[in-house]
């Protein structure tokens, strides 16, 4: 492999979002022929890198140098043109269109304004054909399984004549039989010359399928090993490298169990079985994906399920809504606080008695003392930032709608209260305090399932991490147990601790 | 010392109420209603005359009333096109059953059930079969107003006659006075003031808005959104009823085309009032001051001697403007 030659490199890339540093001071280098996979957790940096690339972000420092030419994209359109294709996580295709208009949308041969349909049938069966797509080009997009769509992401990238075709997560919607068809795809666009950056947290396909193997961490470039001389555990370890020290606060658990789930099944997730005491802090960890929010969101009364129990104090109960949920004393704070949480054009004192808002009323009728009280104790209590409760909730940063959302929640005094990444998107500052309040509420008696991304939450802040993987639990940690390395390899599908 | 404090932030609080007055898309509106309004007393001075002025009270109180309901549905970011179909067809229901010797209070009873009924569909066929607002009540407007015709005509459905309205307590309902007053305007006024309370200070009012501003999040904290959404339907089926019982006592007839093209209307008066057709926002005060523009310009059009087709194109423009001056208005507003 010495007719091996370098494509494309990165040298000290930076990038900084407000007060985030996504990206500081990173290097990477691919070759001809080569599948170069890049891992790192949630928030390494990967996505950023990948937005640079395809000239959808734009860089604060650093250069890159492709095809022995320095380059600056400032449109994703200047990407595609040098011959880098980019195949998003989310697939960005246009599904009520048919193959054809897919792979070549605002390229299509036409004469005096008609698409000749004919030729372009021809140049995209050429294009399928490569990959072995077989299915009539006219199909509608809409109507193919997720590996047909990538199938047609992939031969859209050939028809631009990509060198680099790079893929984001390219997995994590497809089956395991649907998997070796994309691995045979690479390894024969591969044998054609073309470089591949495979980005992805799934050790088994990274090791399988790479040549080389870069690892960044936290923004920053960790190393860059051949897979041949390399293990799970190297790939972790390059992944988690620093040791997270666990803070123990000997915090003294109850032993009386408040949520008890059993054998929990949906289409989403196979038996899910765990028990809450009184005042804990169970960690749900894992993957975006594993399940982890969907399991939550069942228990919770938002989603349904087809079986498996969920017992409440020891009482049966299956919510048929949130509202039922909320009544018996379980709150959520949802995974998007835009989506799923906030009313934005509505005041700050809106969005925070909304949950509460029948405790709220006397016959109906809203008590606008008891709103405002509640808004001033949550005010102090969460110390959120606010000039005038009348102000519409987006007014506020992230930070104090997180704690805005949190008020709605406690006010609502649950006895069961989720956390589905509750500090996603705020700053530093709001980060310490959300962290301090769940101790105090711990400490108060309130039971908490706190679900998150982010490894040093998890391993600070729970007393038990449950750890999931493809909608089933692979681990159950207590005390020493709780460390990034056991997490990410429960949370990979290595190993069950169970 | 501290006096003078106390007052510097009385003051202050007197300029932020007032700024947040001015702050409110009502206020624009309003503003152009008293301009329309003085404009007009210099154009014809028969305007400010107080029959006159209950004239265009009196015109206004069908659309005024739909318009309660008509807020309440766009505020959850629906839409209810059968509106003046629902008119003709509980108004035809009332007459009809008094022709056929029915009690009075009854028949009115069962006008307003049958408005209710007819409301309580839509909002069924909208959350239970998820038929989006804008197909369901297009589907009902065309069957109320063939209701209409039937319950004109019969089941033979031979040429469509409109039935006189035959009960006079009833006709107070839409023609009567109560002194100079037109008795529709006092209804409309109750109605107005009351919902405006209700909306703005009810556990359910509250949720309408949460619902429009962001179903899945109103959801999840708890909100009943399909029991919310039948309820908005069901009761503007009810307005109907209560607007097709005075539009029949006005004509002392039910006509089969009442309320024909009146849901236009209803829409522009509680957009022009400031609701958001995407949700979450609008007020019952601004469609009624909507409602009271579309008055106030209709009944310069005849005042001023104008043709027809210059009102109908003015009607639509000030619609326009309306939607387009609230968008710059948004614009010139920081952190949007």
């Amino acid at each position: 492999m010495s007719s091996q030659k370098t494509i494309l490199k990165l040298q000290g890339i930076s990038k900084r979002y407000g007060g985030l540093q996504a990206l500081d001071n990173v290097s990477l280098d691919i070759r001809s022929h080569e599948v170069h996979a890049l891992v790192g957790e949630n928030g390494a940096g990967k996505s950023t890198l990948i937005n640079i690339l395809g000239g959808i972000v734009p860089r604060d420092s650093g250069t890159v140098v492709f095809h022995d030419k320095e380059v600056v994209f400032n449109k994703a359109q200047e990407a595609i043109d040098a011959g880098i294709a980019i195949i998003h996580q989310e697939l960005s295709m246009l599904p009520t269109l048919n193959i054809i208009e897919n792979i070549y949308m605002g390229r299509m041969v036409s004469s005096f304004g008609k698409i000749n349909w004919k030729i372009m049938e021809e140049m995209a069966r050429e294009q399928m054909a490569r990959i072995g797509l077989e299915i009539d080009p006219y199909s509608l997009v809409q109507d193919l399984t997720a590996s047909q769509r990538q199938m047609v992401e992939i031969a859209k990238a050939l028809s631009i004549d990509a060198s680099l075709i790079v893929m984001d997560e390219p997995n994590s919607s497809l089956s395991e039989v649907d998997s070796e068809k994309l691995f045979k795809v690479i390894e024969s666009l591969k044998k054609d010359g073309m470089s591949i950056l495979y980005v992805s947290h799934k050790m088994e396909e990274v090791l399988r399928i790479s040549d080389r193997i870069t690892a960044f961490r936290d923004g920053t470039y960790v190393d860059t090993v051949n897979t041949e001389e390399s293990s799970v555990n190297d790939v972790i370890q390059m992944m988690v490298g620093r040791d997270l020290e666990r803070e123990h606060i000997h915090r003294t658990v109850s032993e009386e169990t408040i949520l008890e789930v059993s054998e929990l099944c949906s289409s989403r997730f196979q038996d899910i079985s765990f028990k809450l005491k009184k005042g804990e802090i169970l960690g749900f960890s894992g993957l975006v994906g594993s399940g982890r929010s969907e399991v939550a969101r069942a228990i919770f009364g938002a989603d349904s399920f087809d079986s498996g129990s969920v017992l409440l104090e020891n009482e049966d109960v299956r919510f048929q809504s949130p509202q039922q949920a909320i009544r018996s004393g379980v709150a959520m704070v949802a995974e998007d606080r835009k989506v799923q949480s906030l009313f934005l054009k509505q005041p700050i004192h809106f969005n925070m008695s909304m949950a509460q808002l029948p405790g709220l009323a006397r016959k109906q009728v809203v008590k606008n003392d008891r709103v405002n009280a509640l808004v001033q104790k949550y005010k102090e209590k969460l110390n959120i930032k606010m000039d005038d409760s009348d102000d519409p909730v987006n007014s506020l940063s992230g930070g104090n709608q997180q704690k805005t959302i949190l008020g709605r929640w406690l006010a609502t005094s649950p006895k069961v209260l989720i956390l589905d990444e509750p500090t996603h998107g705020v700053d530093i500052m709001a980060k310490a305090e959300i962290y301090k309040l769940i101790h105090e509420l711990a400490n108060e008696g309130v039971s908490i399932i706190l679900i998150s991304s982010e490894m040093p939450e998890i391993i600070a802040m729970s007393d038990r991490v449950i750890v999931m993987h493809e909608g089933r639990i692979t681990g159950d940690l207590k005390e020493d147990e709780i460390t990034e390395e056991k997490i990410m390899t429960c949370a990979a599908g290595m190993l069950s601790y169970v | 010392m501290a006096d003078a404090v106390s007052v510097s932030k009385g003051q202050k609080e007197k300029a932020s109420l007032l700024s947040k007055i001015m702050k409110q898309r009502e206020t624009g509106v309003f503003l152009v209603l008293v301009l329309l309004c003085v404009v007009m007393g210099f154009a014809s001075p028969y305007f400010w005359k107080p029959q006159n002025i209950f004239n265009i009270l009196r015109n206004m109180s069908t659309i005024g009333i739909i318009s309660i309901g008509m807020t309440m549905i766009i505020i959850t970011a629906g839409i209810d096109l059968s509106v003046g179909s629902m008119v003709g067809a509980t108004g035809m229901v009332t007459a009809r059953l008094m022709y056929m010797g029915m009690n009075p209070l009854l028949a009115v009873v069962l006008g307003f059930a049958f408005g209710f009924f007819l409301g309580a569909v839509n909002g069924l066929m909208i959350t239970r079969v998820k038929i989006p607002p804008f197909i369901a009540t297009l589907g009902m407007m065309s069957v109320a107003r063939g209701l209409t015709y039937f319950f004109a005509t019969g089941i033979k459905g031979a040429v469509a006659s409109n039935i006189p309205l035959a009960n006079s307590a009833v006709g107070f309902m839409g023609g009567g006075y109560i002194g100079p007053i037109p008795f529709p305007v006092i209804e409309m006024v109750v109605l107005v003031l009351v919902f405006q309370w209700f909306l703005s200070n009810t556990v359910t009012g509250r949720q309408i808005y949460a619902v429009g501003s962001n179903a899945e999040a109103a959801r999840l904290s708890g909100v009943n959104s399909d029991r919310i959404q039948i309820f908005v339907y069901t009761l503007t089926g009810g307005f109907c009823a209560m607007s097709g019982i005075i539009s029949a006592g006005l004509l002392s007839t039910a006509a089969t085309n009442a309320g024909t093209g009146t849901e236009m209307d209803v829409i522009a008066a509680v957009v022009i009032g400031g609701a958001s057709l995407s949700g979450g926002e609008g007020s019952i005060r601004g469609a009624v001051v909507g409602a009271a523009i579309m008055a106030v310009i209709k009944n310069a059009f005849v005042l001023l001697h104008l043709p027809a087709f210059v009102q109908t194109i003015t009607l639509g423009v000030v619609v326009v403007l309306a939607v387009a001056s609230d968008g710059l208005r948004k614009k010139g507003q920081p952190g949007k």
